[in-house]
């Protein structure tokens, strides 16, 4: 009970403000563009399109985001707002070439 | 050949950790071995299902169906986790009490093994669907050189399940006076962690506001991809760069639990003649 009142507590926090959507493609292995530059101060719903028919997991440690997305599909993630810098993410199923960087300004 | 059995190290680590403790926590509780096996099993054939419809639970939720599912099924692993050990801290009050007199009832717990059974399915079930699908790419690309990345996979899996039972065989050489305090707090701070990691995949699903993020950032001192990093990780829950709100799950975790657990250890005041109750897995 005290758990749900919690939640409730929080229920305003969560912002419903339009969200600044940004693209990733995936092909061949490569993030494309491999550099996104991002306003820093708001929150922006980032959508990356795996046009592979493997799968793929996008990862990044300095962002605290991993998502795995299937071959030919398209996967939603949330990002900010960040600290403005570099923010570097990766392909964990294909290390050796999908690599880009996410520049928060 | 290296990268792979680095991918799959991690994967297979966290879960394997887990049976690990569960296996010694549980030493004591006849067959609980034969449920811990059944939760590999049902987690390994879910890990089949959860990666063939991975591009399904992807697009539920508006994109983000995919975090709403880790974050469920972490909750569930909390709440399960937490009334595993609760129930654990009860066994041992009960184990220790019949090491000082003659009579012992047997209960049957039915209930509380399969508890096991569901703690170890979800954790092989989350971790496993990733590895599936990390191997059926390998095996699927004309890339070349894929049999060495399979044998890559395949030592990184030995490599994790070898930490478990490492972890396990060291458990078990525990003085048995602080063995169940050291079960119980390796299985306190696996679920804060796992709670922890409950919140950030509903941040990152934007349905909980971070609260600051990050909270603080350690991964020049601790990276989460080095081994220290990584063991701390599945262990303790430990994150280089934390949101705020994942912070308040770990503690929230943490202190429940723990009041649950010295609620049902607390010493009685008057000891009554059955109470030195031994439990059992069917």
């Amino acid at each position: 009970m005290r758990i749900l009142f919690f939640f409730t507590l929080l229920l305003p926090l969560v912002t419903h403000a339009a969200d600044i959507e940004y693209k990733l493609i995936i092909n061949d292995h490569r993030f494309q563009p491999v550099e996104l530059t991002i306003p820093s101060v708001t929150k922006i719903k980032l959508t990356v399109e795996n046009q592979d028919a493997t799968p793929e997991e996008f990862d990044s440690h300095p962002l605290n985001r991993e998502k795995t997305i299937a071959g030919h599909s398209t996967a939603t993630i949330y990002i900010g707002p960040l600290v403005p810098g570099r923010y570097t993410f990766t392909g964990e199923f294909h290390e050796a070439t999908a690599q880009g960087v996410i520049i928060a300004q | 050949m290296f990268g792979t059995a680095i991918i799959v190290f991690r994967e297979v680590l966290e879960a394997s950790l887990i049976i690990g403790i569960l296996a010694a926590a549980t030493r004591s509780v006849p067959n609980s071995k034969r449920w811990l096996s059944a939760g590999v099993l049902a987690g390994l054939a879910g890990s089949g299902l959860v990666a063939a419809f991975t591009d399904v639970i992807g697009s539920l939720a508006s994109g983000v169906g995919q975090e709403i599912f880790n974050a469920i099924v972490l909750g569930i692993a909390v709440l399960m986790l937490a009334w595993h050990n609760i129930w654990m801290s009860s066994h041992g009050a009960a184990l220790a009490a019949s090491a000082k007199s003659a009579g012992r009832n047997i209960t049957d717990g039915s209930s509380e093994c399969s508890i096991l059974l569901v703690i170890v399915g979800l954790a092989v079930l989350r971790e496993g669907s990733e590895t599936v699908l990390f191997l059926y790419g390998i095996a699927a690309s004309n890339d070349g050189g894929q049999s060495s990345m399979l044998l890559g996979g395949m030592v990184g899996m030995l490599a994790g399940i070898t930490v478990g039972y490492t972890l396990y065989a060291g458990l078990l050489r525990v003085p048995m006076r602080w063995f169940f305090a050291a079960t119980g707090i390796l299985v306190l701070l696996l679920a804060a962690g796992m709670a922890s990691q409950t919140a950030h995949f509903l941040i990152q699903a934007d349905l909980l506001p971070s609260l600051a993020a990050p909270l603080w950032d350690t991964s020049a001192v601790l990276p989460e991809n080095g081994l220290p990093g990584m063991l701390l990780h599945s262990l303790v829950g430990y994150d280089s760069r934390p949101a705020g709100m994942q912070i308040v799950f770990y503690l929230t975790a943490l202190v429940a639990i723990f009041i649950g657990m010295k609620w049902v250890a607390r010493p009685r005041q008057a000891p009554i003649k059955n109470n030195d109750i031994k439990i059992t897995c069917p």
